[in-house]
């Protein structure tokens, strides 16, 4: 088992760097951006973007300048933008990591216990009234974009009833875990709703196709036949393998979100996270910057399909690899 | 054998019928099936795929799970009616005083838990028994239907055994509660034959050893014969005949089982052609009113447009309008035919 998380851990490292090295060559290898450039400012003599060029390194051969962005992003990392030149690209992202990180770790929560309850109940009430219902629930959340959502929730919370029934929440934005953890959980309770209202939607739907499908192999045939109860026959039987599939998409979920898209959300409420930085670099096509937000959701992406294996793993002994 | 008759059966079966409401009409899957089990008795129900000896089976016990489903009739388990009980009644009867064995060891095992853990999970829920109590039941288990190394396969993975290792495990798992009746559904139809005969030894030796009454679903005649000491054959969710195994065997009765015992393979006669039953089995949908064997039967007549009963003698019934004499005459002709054919 151990040997099988380091070689997963392993190959994790080798995606990592090809995905740099792709990154690098779409940004600053494309012909037609110059990131000279860019970076001399739009009414910059050639003779300036010359200069820019020499002092930035960027008229030495494409490998060495890979590596040079390299070791500014990881080891100097004092990378700057090249648009609000003197900002240091990996201050900004780790500034805004923790943004994201409260937003989606508590959505996650969320979506996670009303999915899985809402998936369960399905399940076991299969043909009856509820179904049906949970699973319409379900489809209406999935269907509603974050970005509307978000905004009819601002538009209730923050207008005329915000002088009355919801009084007691404060305007958007974001407040540090460490500097009040009340106010941290107040500001973010309707991002949280927000985000995880379509993921617990398609996680209710997904379980109970699960479910059902389990609900009818033979070993919960055999799991009756043995004379357990219904409630150890949905949660220990059916559920337990259930949740093996459920777990990848889990991870890839939270990877994709905690790497910044949960941009939506952030933007509707305000949160200054890393998918807000990602999409203001873009419109600027401030490279660095964009540079080190995809490097950073990339991470989070490769780190959570490799934990995902891993899981994966020891949620079904028939993948280990002994 | 007569032994087991006079005592009060374990399971008693009467008028047990099954129907599934579908969109085409009403599906009767088992129609009026009566039968007793004895103490220590072993019953071999035998028909075709699709004749309805699963169902009956499954729905005594409340394991059939659509919601489409009626069944009728009367099943007393040791003098108790367990028809019609709730799930939760069910419980102690699953799997405590009746085991069961299926048909595909392959997937009756819920692959994410070691099989010690499933056998545990078992005898848990039927005693109080402490953790390491059950475990080391588990591993005599284990050792008794013959699985070399008990106390390090009890750790191991239902992917990490063969099938009729598989199967082995099945029937341990079965037994783990001292059952009074084992029902088997199929137990070797997925294995391969030596392994079949293994498993039908290993079922005749524990029966033995732990004096379980055992219904024996198959479709192989051949099983039946090795077994049974009683067989029901069914026809369309219908008995066809029900009697002593030798008698059935060795002199079957309906013309139904004459073509399930010519399908048997031999190997003591050379060059036998095997003998297939024309036509192929109804549609449970549209069982004709009369003898629900009428429309492939070589030997069909005007009366047989009326449902038989089954009748007979000796503990020895089937469902035929046949005359005896025509039987006998029936019979030596097809010795006759027979011998001239080989």
């Amino acid at each position: 088992m151990l040997r099988f998380i380091l070689r997963r851990f392993a190959s994790a490292v080798v995606v990592l760097f090809t995905i740099s090295v792709m990154v690098y060559l779409i940004f600053f290898a494309t012909p037609g951006v110059d990131p000279a450039a860019r970076i001399a400012g739009r009414s910059a003599s050639p003779a300036v973007v010359e200069q820019v060029r020499i002092a930035f390194g960027l008229n030495r051969p494409l490998p060495i300048r890979y590596l040079l962005m390299m070791d500014h992003l990881f080891i100097k990392r004092d990378l700057t933008s090249y648009v609000n030149i003197g900002d240091k690209v990996v201050p900004q992202i780790l500034a805004a990591a923790p943004v994201t990180l409260s937003l989606v770790l508590g959505a996650v929560v969320i979506w996670l216990i009303v999915g899985v309850l809402g998936g369960l109940v399905a399940a076991a009430n299969k043909g009856k009234f509820i179904d049906p219902l949970i699973m319409f629930l379900g489809i209406a959340a999935v269907s509603v974009p974050a970005y509307w959502l978000g905004e009819v929730v601002n538009l209730i919370t923050q207008n005329e009833l915000h002088s009355s029934v919801f009084a007691w929440l404060p305007a958007p934005g974001w407040v540090p875990l460490t500097q009040s953890p009340g106010e941290w959980a107040l500001h973010l309770l309707f991002p949280w709703l927000t985000l995880a209202a379509l993921y617990a939607g398609i996680y209710a739907r997904v379980l109970r196709a699960e479910l059902v499908n389990a609900l009818n192999e033979d070993y919960v045939r055999t799991a009756r036949a043995k004379g357990l109860s219904e409630r150890r026959i949905l949660l220990r039987h059916a559920l337990r393998c259930s949740l093996i599939s459920i777990t990848s998409l889990f991870g890839l979920d939270v990877g994709a979100l905690v790497g910044g898209a949960a941009l939506l959300t952030e933007v509707v409420f305000g949160l200054p996270g890393v998918g807000l930085l990602t999409y203001n670099a873009l419109e600027n096509l401030d490279l660095p910057v964009i540079m080190g937000t995809v490097m950073y959701g990339a991470f989070f992406i490769v780190l959570a399909s490799a934990v995902v294996d891993v899981v994966y793993a020891l949620l079904d002994p028939r993948v280990r690899i002994v | 054998m007569s032994d087991a008759t006079l005592n009060e059966p374990v399971l008693s079966v009467r008028d047990l019928s099954v129907t599934f409401a579908t969109r085409q009409g009403p599906l009767r899957a088992v129609d009026g099936l009566s039968f007793d089990v004895g103490a220590k008795e072993v019953l071999g129900i035998v028909g075709e795929s699709g004749s309805g000896k699963s169902v009956a089976m499954y729905s005594m016990l409340g394991l059939v799970r659509d919601s489409n489903v009626a069944i009728t009739g009367s099943v007393k388990f040791e003098g108790r009616e367990i028809l019609g009980l709730s799930d939760r009644e069910l419980q102690s009867v699953r799997g405590g005083d009746v085991g069961m064995i299926f048909q595909d060891p392959m997937t009756a095992m819920t692959p994410v838990y070691k099989v010690g853990w499933q056998i545990v999970e078992q005898i848990r829920a039927h005693s109080d028994m402490t953790k390491a109590q059950a475990r080391s039941r588990a591993i005599e288990l284990l050792g008794e239907v013959g699985i070399p190394d008990p106390k390090t396969r009890v750790d191991h993975f239902p992917h990490e055994f063969s099938g009729g290792m598989r199967q082995r495990v099945v029937i341990a798992m079965a037994l783990s509660c001292n059952p009074k009746l084992l029902i088997a559904d199929e137990p070797t139809t997925a294995l391969d034959v030596t392994t079949q005969a293994q498993i039908l030894d290993l079922m005749s030796k524990l029966q033995e050893s732990y004096g379980s009454s055992i219904v024996i679903i198959t479709h192989d005649m051949g099983v039946i014969a090795e077994v049974a000491n009683r067989v029901v054959v069914m026809y369309a969710g219908r008995p066809a005949e029900i009697g002593p195994e030798i008698d059935v065997v060795r002199f079957p009765r309906h013309p139904y089982t004459w073509g399930l015992l010519g399908a048997v393979p031999r190997v003591d006669v050379k060059n036998r052609r095997l003998v297939t039953i024309p036509g192929t089995p109804v549609s449970p949908l549209d069982v004709p009113t009369g003898c629900a064997f009428g429309p492939r039967c070589q030997h069909k007549m005007a009366i047989c447009d009326e449902r038989p009963i089954l009748r007979g003698g000796d503990g020895h019934v089937d469902a035929c309008w046949l005359s005896d004499e025509q039987r006998v005459a029936i019979r030596s002709q097809a010795t006759v035919r027979g011998v001239a054919d080989e």
